[in-house]
């Protein structure tokens, strides 16, 4: 019988404090970028420069941690050496992989930089394993990440059928939406997660109290509004509430996380081989708290997956730091279907 | 110029959707893409009564193109593609990039590249070209300026076929939308979106159309319309598509052969498509700003 390795931990790191507070609590590898729209969190404020960069390097690679870059926008004919420059820096610095989307820039990183390992990102869309394939015999991929849209059956399915290593979504920010093929945020404001690395971006924002209560807007569509006492959400569109013949409800989703700590026994006997932690937008408070929870999660299961319980106290602590203090299984669980 | 019928987004009765294709046999319409892309649980037509259907359309001098569903997660819906990768009566439409697999593994040659590949620069444009793409179906994301630039930075042209007309598919999940509405799970559904002609309109609570609820697709309110940027289309493509909508489809197909004939202006087309149209249009993709404006370049 094959032992498999363990389950990698990998959080997000959206700023240098971020990185070590995810490092010293117990992530396996973090995933960070660069400060441009070639990585799909491109929000002010956030991600690497290059001696930010170089620093949580050295700071990961001391504890015998890694560090994957996200290069997981498309890039377009107009700014296509950015990425490519993005590329050759990674391999520089020593980066441990290359979160893609682009085939395009898969091609280049791997005749350029054959050493350098790559992921298929999940704004790949990948969903099947006839896909994910074609990314390992054309640019040699090593992992791809799911897009939170197929169920436990399905995705071991894809694990059975394919030699590329799968890392799903464990935790954070739930995108409703197939990753990738998304241009809800686009048709709305003209910024798109594809090209700009941003969706429902900030500039567009606006919250406005008025006499029917808190509205908030994106480019002046008016995604939700509150009652007083309710809690103004930020305005990503496919979580606002919207009327459908006369009805008014969140007609895509609620304003919820994924968790899927209950799920883990699972996920490790259908052989996924890396859990992604959501929320490289969130404090350096938000990757303590996840960290240490999924950190302990981990190594319970390690220790036996037979005796593997969800700790109330877990649950209790992610619930805090979950959008709208609410959870769920997304669509690994049919029923969300 | 050619133009294109996209392939039916929409989940209709069986006898609307022979009689539709029937309706086309005699229209101004040079191909028409078959299929269902959008969900694997509609199947009011089975993959042999499309082969029905392309065969009557060939019988009547169009060219058929099978489109693959945009979304697989399962192993039928691999199976469903492998039959129709397999096949060798008509072209193929691939809309991901496990088609695009197949297609190659199979030898086949000439192939469309369809809109939710994710081609955004010359480099993946050309990687498919290499595979056997044949034409490409561009994003309706892209602006006309970055479709410029993308064929400029090719070693060959590719024919390429720009989205013109109808509502824009704008994302898909594995949620189905409208069983969500009727509170029912996508799994027993009920196929509730059968017979909703043009999807369900969803408006801001301030009563706004913005989007459209099509199954496990999600579509804009608005229908995009470039039948006024005609010019600088055709300097940018060689073939126009335009989505099936519930009623009316045949004369917007007749108003784009006669703007592309010269037979009227952009202008008095755009004017005249409005009595056909199920919502107000809009064109911002194409002019690189949000999808929703319907945009008048000064």
């Amino acid at each position: 019988m094959t032992v498999r390795p363990p389950i990698e931990l990998v959080c997000p790191a959206g700023s240098l404090p971020a990185l070590k507070t995810a490092i010293d609590h117990g992530a396996d590898c973090v995933y960070l970028g660069f400060k441009d729209a070639t990585n799909a969190r491109n929000f002010t404020g956030l991600n690497f420069d290059p001696a930010q960069m170089r620093e949580g390097i050295a700071y990961a690679h001391a504890r015998s941690r890694k560090v994957l870059l996200a290069l997981n926008t498309y890039p377009q004919a107009g700014n296509w050496s950015s990425w490519t420059a993005a590329i050759d820096r990674a391999a520089e610095f020593g980066l441990d992989a290359l979160i893609l989307a682009d085939p395009g820039l898969m091609a280049y990183a791997a005749k350029t930089h054959p050493g350098l390992r790559l992921h298929l990102s999940v704004q790949g869309s990948a969903t099947s394993y006839e896909a994910i394939n074609f990314y390992h015999e054309r640019f040699g991929i090593q992992r791809a990440v799911l897009p939170r849209v197929l169920s436990l059956a399905q995705v071991e399915n894809v694990i059975a059928n394919s030699p590329v290593e799968i890392e799903v979504f464990g935790f954070g920010g739930l995108c409703v939406m197939v990753e990738g093929r998304c241009a809800l945020s686009a048709y709305a404001t003209g910024e798109s997660p594809n090209c700009n690395g941003a969706c429902s971006p900030g500039k567009h924002v606006r919250w406005e109290d008025t006499p029917q209560g808190m509205e908030t807007r994106l480019n002046g569509i008016l995604i939700d509004r509150f009652a007083e006492g309710e809690r103004a959400g930020y305005p990503t569109l496919c979580k606002g509430r919207f009327e459908v013949n006369d009805e008014t409800y969140y007609a895509l989703e609620e304003p919820t996380s994924l968790n899927t700590l209950e799920l883990l026994p699972e996920l490790a006997r259908i052989g996924i081989r890396a859990i992604k932690i959501e929320g490289r937008q969130r404090s350096p408070a938000y990757v303590t708290q996840v960290t240490k929870v999924w950190r302990a999660a981990l190594d319970k299961l390690r220790a036996g997956p037979e005796s593997f319980t969800v700790l109330p106290a877990w649950m209790a602590e992610l619930n805090k730091v979950s959008e709208g203090q609410a959870h769920t299984l997304g669509a690994y669980y049919r029923p969300w279907k | 110029m050619k133009l294109a019928l996209g392939p039916l987004l929409y989940y209709w009765p069986r006898q609307s959707v022979l009689d539709f294709y029937a309706g086309l046999a005699d229209s101004p319409v040079d191909s028409v893409y078959l299929g269902e892309t959008v969900c694997s649980r509609r199947h009011e037509l089975r993959l042999d009564d499309w082969f029905e259907v392309g065969h009557m359309l060939a019988a009547a001098g169009k060219e058929v193109v099978l489109s693959t569903q945009g979304l697989i997660e399962s192993e039928s819906d691999l199976k469903a593609l492998r039959r129709i990768v397999r096949q060798t009566d008509f072209r193929v439409e691939a809309n991901d990039m496990g088609a695009v697999r197949l297609l190659a593994e199979a030898g086949v040659k000439d192939w469309v590249a369809g809109p939710t590949l994710n081609i955004f620069n010359p480099h993946t444009l050309q990687l498919l070209i290499d595979t056997g793409a044949t034409r490409w179906a561009v994003a309706p994301e892209l602006s006309g300026a970055t479709l410029a630039e993308l064929r400029a930075g090719l070693a060959a042209p590719i024919e390429t076929e720009v989205y013109a007309y109808g509502r824009l598919p704008l994302a898909h999940s594995a949620r189905c939308f409208t069983a969500r509405h009727f509170n029912l799970q996508k799994d027993t559904c009920e196929f509730r979106c059968l017979s909703i002609m043009d999807g369900i309109t969803l408006r801001t609570r301030e009563g706004e159309p913005f989007l459209t609820l099509n199954g496990v697709q999600t579509q804009s309110a608005r229908v995009h319309n470039l039948l006024g940027d005609l010019p600088a289309v055709r300097a940018h493509s060689e073939v126009l598509r335009i989505s099936p909508q519930g009623a009316d489809t045949a004369r917007v197909v007749a108003l784009f052969r006669a703007a592309l004939d010269g037979d009227t202006t952009p202008a008095e087309a755009l004017a005249a498509s409005r009595a056909w149209m199920v919502a107000e249009p809009c064109n911002g993709f194409w002019h690189g700003r949000a999808g929703v404006e319907q945009y008048v370049a000064a």
